[in-house]
């Protein structure tokens, strides 16, 4: 049951959103169409890869997160932070600094996410061993998991079945604690996420009945915090208690950034970045034009996670961060120590579960009844513009066709039809205004000086 | 339901446009995956065959409830011995398109395996017509 609502992280804050068309435009899926003035997303096509909120010219998106309070729901609080966190701060912060902050905020353990890429790794390098079909695909990026299901259904099965370090490293470490004697109701597991899609993973996963994780808290709201945190330190490098944790090597350090799995596969591996050249590759691969290629490393975003829609800093300088750091650390190889002995166990416990196909391309369930609708759809391509302007709410001429089909819009949502409507006297000018407000909310043609751009903006 | 797509000999990077298109259609009427993959190697092929052996050409599709019927017609050499063709690696491909990783004469092998009725027809000097009929619903 749960599988049949996509949860989505990415919200509309409807007080702040003043319906433009940047977001429905940008979205890779079509999912956004624009009523009654605001952005609505569809639920089920959303692939929480975070664009609109990256387009978006007023900050109307925001990424619904637990309440950082939440963690004092547990007696043992653990941050698992991804390596992308550390690319943030200016290299005169050390890591060791960040996560006694981050102790001092309430934390009681601080862990790194990719500490477990050495075993997934094995995993992944043994799925490809044991499967023919070419090329597989990384589960490691939640939103192109969910961009396979939803846009190339028939490439499902080509996604390797093999946890990413978020769930990996959930696992290894409430083991760990367990193992120590803390009952797991006591372990709280928090996530410090660069970006929506790994949020939705935790809330709704895919391929596995319940995440790992208890919570996920932005990267962006903790960077603020945890900045603070070290200013008013003012240099003092008095630190709180807590573990010392192991140097992550290069492969850990590279693991979220583009090239980060590809390099460690077997065969011929390529890594991708940006949702678009990720669509354009995988429409190939549907075509089977290319054939010849083992392994494809799939990220949504540019620069991948250092490029995520929470990382507060620029991408670019993150990654050369992070780079300096990997070639500082070159010496740090193969599974860390306290990891060893819970090879095996992680190993049995890396398996997703089959992920379903959820086709949002038919038109209809029923093949006589999708036909007549295309029919339809392209009976009504003959009327309209082909302009794609977006003034219907609906992303293009030939979605606005197909909501229209779907009877989700109407044929004089269209501005142009309107026009040619009251030429023929169809339509009234009344009515057509009437029209225009239910896409675009009312009073939206009266002048308005304070509208962004305008003479009196923001008064 | 119709559609046709021009084909354009030489053109290797607009090879696929044909099928990607089909594709996309397909996928909206909720045809079986694999059907669609079927449809759309043997449709790939047939447009490179015309982008890489003749002059220009047109694609033909027609989709009703049952079947899928394509036709590629062109204009260019013909096939002078369709059943010498048809052989596992046959191929007249020059050096140059060889170096482009086509020509390796698994083309029409590879749709005569992937359509349910295939139909040959080629004149030689004139031009090559493929039928091609898969069924699309069980
Ligand atoms: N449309 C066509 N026009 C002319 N010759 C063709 C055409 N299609 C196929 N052929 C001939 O048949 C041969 C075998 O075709 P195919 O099996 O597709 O292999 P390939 O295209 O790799 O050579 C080609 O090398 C060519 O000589
Ligand atoms: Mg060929």
């Amino acid at each position: 049951m749960a599988q049949e609502q996509f949860y989505h992280a990415l919200k509309v804050d409807e007080s702040l959103c003043y319906g433009c068309t940047h977001c429905m435009f940008v979205c890779p899926t079509d999912a956004i169409r624009i009523r009654s003035g605001k952005a609505s997303i569809r639920k089920d096509w959303c692939v929480d890869c975070g664009e609109c909120m990256k387009a978006c010219p007023v900050n109307a998106f925001y990424i619904e997160q637990d309440d950082f309070d939440k963690i004092f729901n547990y007696k043992y609080r653990v941050a698992l932070v991804p390596v992308v966190m550390i690319g943030q701060f200016p290299s005169n912060i050390s890591e060791s600094e960040i996560f006694s902050v981050m102790r001092e905020l309430g934390f009681t353990h601080v862990f790194q996410t990719e500490h477990t890429v050495d075993v997934i790794n094995e995993a992944m390098i043994n799925e490809l061993n044991k499967h023919e079909e070419r090329p597989l695909i990384s589960a490691f990026c939640p939103a192109v998991v969910r961009l396979i299901q939803v846009r190339f259904p028939s490439l499902v099965n080509q996604i390797i079945h093999v946890k990413p370090p978020i769930d990996a490293s959930a696992i290894f470490f409430r083991k760990m604690l367990q193992d120590k004697g803390i009952p797991d109701d006591d372990i709280g597991i928090f996530y410090v996420t660069p970006c929506a899609a790994k949020i939705a993973s935790v809330k709704s996963p895919v391929g596995d009945d319940k995440s790992p994780v208890n919570g996920v808290i932005n990267m962006d709201f903790l960077y603020n915090k945890v900045y603070q945190g070290i200013k008013n330190r003012g240099g003092k490098t008095s630190r709180s208690p807590g573990d010392n944790l192991p140097n992550l090597g290069p492969k850990s350090i590279g693991w979220s950034l583009t090239n980060g799995e590809a390099p460690y596969m077997k065969g011929r591996c390529l890594a991708i970045d940006e949702i678009h050249n990720v669509i354009d590759f995988l429409e190939k691969i549907e075509n089977e034009e290319i054939t010849d290629v083992d392994f494809l490393e799939l990220r949504a975003c540019d620069e991948s996670c250092a490029g995520g829609v929470l990382v507060v800093g620029n991408r670019f300088l993150a990654v050369e961060r992070l780079r300096k750091r990997a070639q500082l650390f070159k010496d740090i190889h193969g599974t860390p120590e306290d990891l060893i002995p819970y090879r095996d166990y992680l190993m049995g416990k890396l398996p997703l579960k089959p992920i379903e196909p959820r086709s949002i391309l038919k038109l209809d369930e029923d093949m006589t009844l999708a036909l007549r609708k295309m029919q339809q759809v392209r009976s009504l391509m003959c009327y309209l513009p082909g302009i794609d302007c977006g003034a219907c709410g609906s992303p293009s001429c030939q979605s606005l066709a197909k909501d229209i089909v779907q009877r989700e819009a109407q044929l004089s949502s269209c501005v142009f039809i309107q026009r040619m409507m009251e030429k023929h006297k169809k339509l009234h000018a009344d009515h057509a205004i009437r029209i225009i407000e239910k896409t675009w909310g009312k009073d939206r043609l009266d002048k308005d000086c304070t509208k962004l751009g305008a003479k009196n903006e923001g008064m | 339901m119709q559609f046709k797509y021009d084909l354009e000999g030489g053109n290797f990077s607009r090879a696929g446009h044909a099928s990607s298109e089909v594709k996309k259609i397909l996928k909206q009427l909720n045809v079986d995956a694999r059907i669609i993959k079927r449809i759309v190697v043997a449709l790939y092929e047939g447009e490179v065959n015309v982008v890489a052996h003749a002059h220009k050409g047109v694609v033909m599709v027609d989709i009703d409830e049952k079947r899928i019927y394509i036709r590629i017609e062109d204009e260019g050499p013909g096939i002078p011995d369709i059943n010498l063709a048809m052989q596992e690696g046959f191929s007249t491909a020059s050096a140059s398109v060889r170096e482009m990783g086509f020509g390796a004469g698994m083309g029409l092998p590879n749709i005569k395996k992937n359509t349910d009725q295939l139909n040959i027809e080629s004149e030689v000097g004139k031009g090559t017509v493929l039928e091609m009929t898969t069924m699309i619903s069980s």
